[in-house]
């Protein structure tokens, strides 16, 4: 009969032959000893393989990145930090050129709010429906669709925004173009749902049963259980669930390039097309030559967006450990 | 209690419920709704020229083979890297760590590597692996970058499934004499299998529809020839569905890009669901 340990045994018997396995026989315990304490070294270097990879990450994002404040421009002049984040102009073609980061930091941010208004109350909507409305049927099917919506390719909404929602953006509001931060946020949205949606579930679904029944048995409408019981007691995951989808379209590349516009401008308006950080260094990258100032500006977009993914990031796990149930131990 | 006071607590129930219900709703109904619309225009450009030839006459005719096969390559190289490492990682945490703060810090960086943003991974691919290591716009340049971006998705997933063989399994094979590691590689890892192959393949999904880590470390819009080595730049479907949106307004293009998104949908959501169904039946013939 062929089952999934018996493939692994016809794959691996190779490998126990190896010195890595335990010699059998008269000196296996000696073997044994051997076996274990290789295998010990060997998962324990290669435990580290996460760390290592997020640290070359933020090495070589440095290195390349502190150039631009370092070393000079191509025509001499020099790029100061605070001209870089609080400058107005990203010109990174003129001369001298202007590197100043505020216009984009500030579509990235505005396209993530924007989103947010969209996809907290429908992905929290979707969760609550799952976890608590929902019957046992659509939850068995639900859950699932949810997480092969978040496998959705960008690329792949970025394209419908392009060639559907633009268009008719175009048309019913009479704007000039169809690509801009509403588009872009929209699209972003669908992104973030799957994300919040899924999370925030799993966290109202972990809430013990017992404190359900028991906010039930004082009297309470599944209303009022849902809200002031379910909701309260898993805060921790569905706070986590909103601040990762945020993040995940904070960081999306391939909606914003396709969605956004492009135009490098402060703007706040909806209807204005804009240049998040993310498809300013997609956009770009391609046609800077390797170790230029304009290079080593979008690498220093790049430090810019991985220090505010890194916070939203902490900021998550924080809250997750910070409001999750102390003292209650689930059976 | 009133009678009329419980009348609107029941109508105020139903009304907020019918909200969520309206919200997961909507959710699904966009959703499905982009799924079907590109079914829709997309069909018609399916046939097996399309998925067996090559891209002639400046991308208006032909088919999107090097694309397919681009992404094969890049996906499955950056599986072979990254399913041996993430799971010597979970291996690691939840068989030999002992709790502490090297474990804390390991747990902590493959959450927050998971949350770095994929655009940053293409950076990093194009510093390190492009031009550090001299590797090129390449297959391996590509698949390196995507391992990356794919191994704290593999790592939980694997932890998950470890974390779930029962305690009794290890105490059987401790009993019966066996070492540490006999125990992980003969009991724990093959009973933990299926979890672990199901979580790497949903990953492997995700890595196929990513475009912005590969475009500068591996993929170009068009090549004369399919790859013959690692070090050769591909074709790959997401990069090539935004060259596609993006490179010109020929009518002849608009069925060619929906077709290549439907491929690319297909698959990726294939992938997934077939994971997905995989999982479902295993938990449910759970032995323990």
């Amino acid at each position: 009969m062929i089952t999934h340990s018996n493939v692994w045994r016809f794959f691996t018997k190779p490998l126990m032959k190896t010195r890595l396995a335990p010699r059998r026989g008269l000196n296996g315990l000696a073997g044994k000893d051997i076996g274990d304490r290789q295998s010990r070294i060997i998962f324990t270097v290669l435990g580290f393989t996460a760390l290592t990879a997020l640290l070359l990450i933020v090495l070589f994002l440095f290195l390349e990145g502190t150039a631009l404040f370092i070393h000079p421009a191509e025509d001499g002049s020099r790029v100061g930090l605070g001209d870089f984040i609080l400058g107005s102009f990203w010109y990174p073609g003129y001369t001298p050129p202007e590197f100043g980061i505020l216009p984009l930091m500030a579509a990235s941010l505005s396209v993530t709010v924007l989103s947010a208004c969209l996809s907290i109350p429908l992905g929290m909507g979707t969760a609550l429906y799952l976890s608590s409305v929902a019957g046992p049927r659509v939850r068995e099917w639900g859950k699932p669709v949810i997480e092969l919506l978040a496998a959705m390719p960008s690329v792949v909404l970025g394209l419908v925004g392009m060639m559907v929602i633009a268009p008719f953006m175009q048309e019913w509001w009479d704007v000039p173009s169809g690509l801009n931060m509403l588009n872009a946020s929209v699209m972003l949205a669908l992104m973030a749902i799957p994300t919040i949606a899924s999370i925030a579930d799993d966290a109202l679904e972990s809430v013990p049963r017992d404190l359900l029944e028991a906010s039930y048995a004082l009297g309470a409408t599944p209303l009022q259980t849902l809200m002031r019981t379910r909701l309260p007691c898993a805060l921790s995951g569905v706070g986590a669930g909103i601040i990762l989808g945020l993040t995940r379209a904070m960081g999306e590349t391939m909606v914003v390039l396709m969605c956004a516009g492009g135009a490098a401008q402060l703007s706040f308006s909806p209807l204005d097309a804009v240049r998040p950080m993310t498809s300013t260094i997609a956009a770009e990258m391609g046609e800077t030559a390797v170790g230029s100032s304009h290079y080593s500006a979008l690498f220093a977009i790049g430090i810019t967006l991985f220090l505010m993914t890194f916070a939203f990031n902490l900021l998550a796990s924080f809250i997750a450990g910070r409001y999750s149930q102390k003292g209650y131990q689930a059976a | 209690m009133k009678a009329n006071n419980l009348k609107k607590r029941k109508y105020y129930t139903v009304a907020v419920f019918a909200l969520f219900r309206l919200a997961a709703l909507l959710t699904a109904a966009a959703l499905a709704g982009i799924v079907l619309f590109l079914i829709i225009k997309g069909a018609g450009s399916i046939s097996w020229d399309f998925l067996s030839q090559s891209p002639a006459d400046s991308m208006t005719k032909g088919g999107i083979f090097p694309a397919i096969i681009g992404t094969f390559y890049l996906t499955a190289g950056a599986m072979l890297v990254a399913l041996p490492l993430g799971l010597a990682t979970a291996v690691y945490l939840s068989e030999y760590a002992r709790p502490g703060r090297i474990n804390s810090i390991i747990r902590l960086s493959v959450a927050n590597l998971a949350g770095v943003p994929s655009v940053i991974f293409g950076l990093f691919g194009l510093a390190f692996f492009v031009t550090k290591l001299g590797l090129g716009i390449s297959i391996l340049s590509g698949s390196l970058t995507l391992a990356l971006i794919i191994m704290p998705t593999i790592i939980s997933a694997s932890e998950e499934a470890l974390k779930q063989i029962p305690l009794s399994y290890r105490e059987a094979s401790y009993a019966l004499g066996a070492s540490h590691w006999q125990t992980v590689f003969n009991v724990v890892l093959p009973a933990a299998l299926p979890g672990i192959i199901t979580g790497s393949v949903l990953s492997l999904a995700r890595a196929a529809g990513e475009t912005a880590p590969i475009m500068y470390t591996a993929a170009v819009f068009y090549t004369l020839h399919l790859p013959s080595s690692l070090f050769d730049p591909v074709m790959a479907l997401p990069y090539h569905i935004y060259k596609l949106a993006t490179v010109g307004t020929h009518e002849a293009l608009v069925p060619i890009r929906y077709g290549s998104c439907l491929v690319l949908i297909g698959l990726v959501l294939g992938m997934s669901l077939a994971a997905i169904i995989i999982r479902t039946k295993i938990r449910r013939n759970k032995q323990w």
